[in-house]
């Protein structure tokens, strides 16, 4: 009779088949945008320094651009997967209302749109490695390949956070200061475009607090093939941490919200 | 938290009333600068299968938070709550499987056509896409919306909107149905097409639980009220019983201008209490003078000399009973 399905996914379910509608929209930010910085910024750019230093880390600034690129555009794609959406859909015009009054906790919904926002990150993601392959911008196949699971997990360390607290929010404005001062400048300023090595100290030493400078590191160490086994360790306890903590979070926020 | 010598244990399987209440309170805790409220303030209740059951009262008389306990979004803050012989806190998703809601606001997604909205409610509930569609099919027959199936939800009246979600809480065949304010918000002819259809699901034998501010929605629709005010039940019982317990059978309304209005009014209180009248209600803008012989009580009006500009005898209603039992009317 009824399908043996885990709550959760039935929630998913519900995200699933809107995007089905709205798919091209979502093309825009997650994959052109991306595409437009890789191509702009690293074969424009990129020629004026390979041909001054020789690359960057010993690469074409393509090829060590796209991973760094490819993790901050994880990064946006989760604020708006879960942060704007599960905002949107706790409103009484969002769909958390119906979903709580049927067999669906509150936590089955919490992770439904979690399921979302990471699909969501994995489809794109696998998009602009395809691109990236196709521009030449990977040394290796399979580091590019890797540096997809690599983003989804960049991207449910910020999606899941964000959901945490975006249930609570009441003001639209209040998402969007967060998206302006926090998530662009952490966009711009975590290794994203060029080695922090390169900055003053005092950013380095900030762009080491800041989650996207790990998921930047993972992908572009899966990407380039120069990961070792210790930064693998730091930089995914640091994102795992982040999204665990996370999802143990907005359990509690979307009871309150859900269930008040 | 119960209440002594209650019996709770259900003695058989069919004898334990469908809803069960004791002492249920909910409290709202202080937020952003608001103070707590106290929505519901300790009340009981026992709903049985197959009646329809309202909850009678003005807005913020805390029947729309007793609906979320009974729908298992609002955990009480204190009291015994049993739904269908389980307990909403441990056994709330077991309860919502069993139970269907339709919200004060529709809740429909408006981006999906109708159809799909059932869908994705019928996957909420674990259920196959073959059965959503063949139990949307009849749904929709129901709802008078079968040619509208494959047309985006935006595009549908309100009325067709309410019934549409009334379509979509039954797609898990629900024993109960809960209802909060359920026509508010329609035109008459809408109204009337909804309260049709809640009929015929209550001659199926579904029960409905709903709420109201329309006193003429509670009469028609409604076997048994509770009326609340300020979170507590003031009253309950059958409509008739309502307005044979607290009032008597006619109502003598009289209206009168402004020059004799305050002679009048003072005329008129001064027959009650009397033979011809237990009470009168001094209201803005009427008098309202209770009795069991509304000719005889206006022949006792013009013997005295008065000249309203209006005189009605009416039968009394549940307004009355609201206005007796809380000195306040139901719509402002």
């Amino acid at each position: 009779m009824t399908a043996a399905v885990l709550p959760s996914f039935r929630a998913f379910s519900y995200h699933w088949l809107l995007y089905r509608r709205t798919w091209k929209g979502s093309i825009v930010i997650g994959l052109v945008n991306p595409l437009l910085f890789l191509t702009g910024i690293g074969i424009g750019i990129g020629k004026l320094i390979d041909a001054n230093s020789g690359g960057v880390d010993g690469v074409d600034y393509l090829a060590w651009l796209a991973p760094g690129v490819l993790a901050a555009s994880a990064m946006q794609m989760a604020f708006a997967g879960g942060g704007f959406a599960a905002f949107r859909e706790a409103t009484p015009e969002g769909s958390y209302a119906s979903a709580a009054a049927t067999p669906l906790s509150p936590t089955d919904i919490m992770v439904g749109q979690q399921l979302f926002a990471t699909a969501r990150v994995a489809l794109l993601s696998a998009g602009f490695v395809v691109v990236q392959v196709a521009l030449s911008a990977a040394p290796s196949l399979s580091g590019a390949a890797l540096a997809v699971p690599a983003a989804c997990l960049t991207g449910i360390a910020f999606s899941a956070p964000m959901a945490a607290w975006a249930v609570t929010v009441r003001r639209f404005t209040t998402l969007q200061t967060v998206f302006r001062f926090i998530v662009q400048p952490l966009y711009l300023l975590s290794g994203t475009f060029f080695p922090l090595t390169s900055a003053p100290e005092w950013l380095q030493k900030l762009a080491y607090l800041s989650p996207l400078w790990h998921g930047v590191q993972l992908c572009r160490g899966l990407s380039l093939g120069t990961l070792t086994a210790r930064q693998l360790l730091v930089h995914g306890s640091v994102l795992i941490v982040l999204a665990a903590g996370g999802l143990i979070v907005a359990r509690v926020t979307y009871r309150r919200r859900l269930h008040q | 938290m119960t209440t002594a010598g209650r019996e709770l244990a259900p003695t058989s399987q069919g004898a334990e009333p469908l809803v069960l209440a004791y002492g249920l309170t909910k409290l709202h805790p202080a937020r952003g600068g608001a103070e707590p409220l106290l929505a519901v303030a300790g009340i009981d209740f026992e709903l049985s299968r197959g009646e329809v059951f309202g909850f009678l009262g003005p807005n913020g008389a805390g029947k729309s938070s007793t609906m979320r306990m009974i729908a298992c979004v609002s955990p009480p803050t204190s009291g015994t709550l049993r739904i269908l012989g389980m307990d909403p806190l441990t056994d709330g998703s077991r309860i919502r499987a069993r139970i269907g809601v339709v919200p004060q606001d529709d809740s429909l997604d408006s981006e999906l056509t109708v159809l799909e909205n059932l869908l994705v409610y019928g996957r909420y509930f674990g259920l196959s896409r073959a059965i959503v569609r063949e139990r949307g099919a009849g749904l929709l027959a129901f709802a008078r919306l079968e040619d509208k199936a494959g047309q985006r939800v935006e595009t549908l009246s309100g009325g067709m909107r309410r019934r549409l979600t009334i379509a979509r809480s039954l797609i898990n065949e629900p024993e109960v149905l809960l209802l909060d304010e359920p026509t508010t918000g329609l035109d008459p002819q809408a109204r009337h097409v909804l309260w049709e259809r809640l009929f015929q699901l209550k001659s199926q034998g579904v029960t409905l639980i709903l709420t109201t501010h329309y006193m003429d929605e509670a009469e028609q629709l409604c076997d048994r009220l509770a009326i609340m005010d300020h979170g507590k039940i003031v009253a309950e019982g059958s409509p008739r019983a309502l307005i044979d317990a607290h009032v008597t059978r006619e109502v003598l309304e009289l209206r009168f201008s402004d020059e004799t209005r305050e002679r009048s009014t003072a005329t008129v209180a001064a027959m009650a209490p009397g033979p011809l009248t237990p009470r009168v209600d001094l209201l803005p803008d009427r008098v309202l003078l209770y009795t069991d012989a509304g000719d005889d009580a206006l022949a006792a009006v013009h013997a005295a000399g008065l000249e309203p500009l209006t005189a009605l005898v009416r039968r009394a209603s549940l307004e009355d009973v609201f206005l007796t039992l809380t000195g306040r009317s139901l719509v402002e």
